[in-house]
């Protein structure tokens, strides 16, 4: 494998894996806010929440912009008290993955959550249990399968992430250039070879984690039934 | 007063019906059969004492500790009732063995004991040791509800309640287990409340007899 394509691919897995790891974490916890009943208000924010995955990746680098550029909320708060900027920066490209894929696992979570069989919940309680120690102790372990699944499609979204990684990190070699940035790159510069050899580590890459997928998910299958 | 008193209200939603509950009994009996149709808010009402389901108004006293007022405003949390609950269709931990969901309560903290690990004087009392490392899914009716009643009796309730517990069960075990259970009262000297829709239930258990009907008293 030549060395320049390397550093894409890792850059690619890098944010892809710590971008699903981030939209893991709020998935789960506002998929278990959400909860399991279905109310006008709890659906409107689930439709609300689910946005970016419907608007246009351009739309979606355009508010992140807004929000975390030099002259946003949330960017202007972090140049002044902490002089970070995430523009142009892997970082940055992390939180836009982590946002396009965050819908996946919101809905895959809560619908796992929803699946698990509340008299169960209810013993635990009766247990003694609180809702925090009953959640990590029953209902994650009960619905850690659709969770996975969710991740997976979450992760499959990072990997492919493209527009507003573009609009948010830009596509400079060797910082923000994913495998996607580059082989757009290749492309337009009329590197054939170069596009031709990216496209192929992408396919490999994307097929290895689909079969490890495939053996995780059956690995875990409680041997009994569940 | 040793035993449970309760007056609750409670109005519920569902498809565009309506169902009231307004139940009101005191019982200082060691076996209390809550008997009635289907229909009737029996699971409601054992819900309620458990905290399980939260009354519109009304008043649940354990042994005279308040646990539900709606005028004084106290609701203690289920968890914090003391009270052993077997469900009707059990509620087993799936992914959890038998030895690990009878320890289940006795564990406080934010993982489950590992499998091996698990130590539980419970399961003697009800045969279950040969079964300790298996899981629910693997077990008989009868095996499951022992599991469900040693779980409940683990941490030494002072009120054991069962919603339907024979249900489930053909009919010769139906006998065994009704006769085991009310040896297990004397054993552990537990009051307890018991649901069924069995007239044969409500005389093999004795004790004081609660008929309800349309989320009502009667009789």
């Amino acid at each position: 494998m030549p060395a320049d394509a390397i550093t894409p691919l890792l850059l690619t897995l890098k944010v892809a894996l710590l971008a699903t790891a981030l939209a893991t974490v709020f998935g789960v916890a506002i998929g278990k806010l959400l909860g399991r009943k279905r109310s006008l208000l709890r659906d409107t924010a689930e439709s609300l929440l689910t946005l970016p995955l419907v608007l246009p990746p351009t739309v979606l680098g355009y508010y992140l912009l807004v929000l975390l550029g030099r002259r946003g909320t949330l960017g202007g708060w972090l140049q002044e008290n902490f002089g970070i900027s995430l523009i142009f920066t892997w970082q940055g490209a992390v939180i836009a993955s982590a946002v396009a894929a965050f819908p996946l696992i919101l809905r895959a979570a809560r619908a796992a959550f929803a699946a698990v069989d509340p008299q169960v919940e209810n013993a635990a309680r009766t247990l003694g249990l609180g809702e925090l120690k009953l959640f990590v102790r029953v209902t994650l372990p009960l619905a850690w399968r659709g969770v996975l699944a969710g991740a997976l499609l979450a992760l499959a979204r990072a990997m492919g992430e493209f527009g507003a990684t573009l609009m948010v990190a830009g596509s400079l070699p060797g910082r923000t250039q994913t495998l996607s940035l580059a082989i757009y790159d290749a492309v337009m510069a009329g590197d054939d070879a170069r596009a031709q050899t990216l496209v192929l580590i992408c396919l490999i890459t994307s097929v290895v984690l689909l079969i490890a997928a495939a053996q995780l998910l059956r690995r875990g299958r409680p041997e009994r039934g569940a | 007063m040793k035993g449970v008193s309760l007056a609750i209200e409670k109005r519920l939603h569902a498809d565009r019906r309506t169902f009231d509950l307004a139940v009101r009994f005191e019982s200082a009996a060691q076996v209390t059969v809550l008997f009635g149709p289907s229909g009737a808010g029996k699971t409601l009402t054992l819900h309620a004492i458990a905290g399980l389901l939260r009354p519109d108004r009304g008043e649940i006293r354990i042994d005279d500790r308040v646990v539900f007022s709606s005028a004084q405003r106290i609701d203690i949390a289920a968890r914090q009732r003391g009270i052993g609950f077997v469900f009707q269709d059990y509620a087993l931990f799936p992914h959890l063995t038998v030895a690990q969901n009878v320890a289940f309560g006795l564990q406080r903290g934010w993982f489950n004991a590992g499998t091996r690990a698990v130590r539980c004087e419970q399961l003697a009392p009800f045969d279950l040791q040969p079964l300790a490392h298996a899981y629910p899914a693997d077990l008989s009716g009868g095996q499951r509800q022992r599991v469900a009643l040693a779980r409940a009796l683990a941490g030494q309730p002072r009120l054991l309640l069962l919603d339907e517990p024979f249900a489930s069960l053909d009919a010769p075990l139906r006998t065994r287990m009704r006769s085991e259970l009310l040896a297990l009262r004397h054993r552990h000297d537990v009051p307890m409340i018991v649901i069924t829709h069995d007239p044969d239930d409500v005389a093999a258990l004795g004790g004081q007899v609660i008929n309800l009907d349309n989320g009502r008293v009667v009789g």
